[in-house]
């Protein structure tokens, strides 16, 4: 028993590129949990952190909420797939 | 408290169906050093350290090895989903199947269940940190025997990006040991 999945090609370049961001967000955090007096670290990442805040944002409001948090349309779509275990990044 | 968002870490990508890879790829999904053992030891040790910058490391470190359990559970979910009975049939998966079938369990490559042994709270946060770079350690060498098997190109990708974080947390525990050791060296002073 499987499920079809249709993927859409642009949301899965959307999502790369939220993805992308969120590692540099993950990385500097990480960095600066140990090292919260390094200035330049901390503007890599509050600069990083208005892209991603931003990119989000966009991407939601095409494809729906990443998280149960999230404002939807009706109904609600955070249900909606593809879910990440389903995306398909071979060509993206 | 956590949040789900609906994204992986990293784009996974798998090239074939390949239900022995996928087998062996679940070590890291239920064996002793994979990702659940280590997002429970590190989100569990978080109570008895004793600062901040120590405590903001092992929980940051610990919700990303969920990530990671992520990860490798759709490594294995993209390795077999597609698969035939004949391609399962004489691979080390087939064990799997007749127990859970395509479901996904949390056991090692050999088959033994995960269990809550596989790590330990010392409340003492210079053995619990020594534990969790010795643990970082051993994942990067089973990533290492995982690359040296994968003949997929896509799962190798993957399995390079997830060998590199555990050379990156091996790097921040050890720095958060160094905090600790000072924090613990100042207080004779008193």
């Amino acid at each position: 028993m499987t499920r079809e999945i249709i993927v859409d090609r642009e949301q899965m370049r959307m999502i790369k590129e939220l993805m992308e961001v969120s590692f540099v967000l993950l990385e500097t955090a990480l960095y600066l949990n140990t090292h919260p007096n390094d200035e330049r670290a901390l503007r890599l990442h509050n600069n990083t952190s208005s892209q991603y805040a931003q990119l989000k944002e966009m991407y939601q409001a095409r494809y729906g909420p990443l998280t149960n948090q999230g404002m939807s349309r009706y109904p609600w779509s955070y249900i909606n797939d593809p879910w990440p275990w389903d995306m398909d990044f071979n060509n993206v | 408290m956590w949040i789900y968002e609906k994204k992986l870490q990293y784009p996974v990508r798998v090239d074939t169906t390949n239900p022995r890879l996928a087998a062996m790829i679940i070590e890291q999904f239920g064996g002793a050093d994979g990702e659940l053992s280590a997002g429970i030891r590190y989100l569990t040790q978080r109570w008895s350290m004793p600062n901040n910058r120590a405590i903001a490391t092992l929980n940051d470190i610990g919700t990303e090895e969920l990530a990671h359990w992520e990860i490798i559970g759709t490594l294995v979910y993209k390795l077999t989903k597609d698969a035939t009975i004949d391609q399962v049939k004489g691979t080390p998966f087939e064990a799997h199947y007749v127990n859970h079938g395509k479901g996904l369990y949390t056991h090692d490559a050999s088959g033994n269940p995960w269990i809550a042994a596989y790590y330990n709270v010392k409340g003492d946060p210079i053995a619990d940190l020594h534990e969790d770079m010795a643990a970082e350690e051993k994942a990067r060498a089973t990533y290492e025997w995982l690359i040296n098997i994968s003949d997929d190109p896509g799962v190798t990708d993957t399995l390079r990006f997830l060998r590199e974080r555990e050379i990156v947390h091996f790097q921040r525990f050890g720095e958060a040991l160094r905090i600790v050791q000072e924090q613990l060296e100042t207080k004779k002073y008193y």
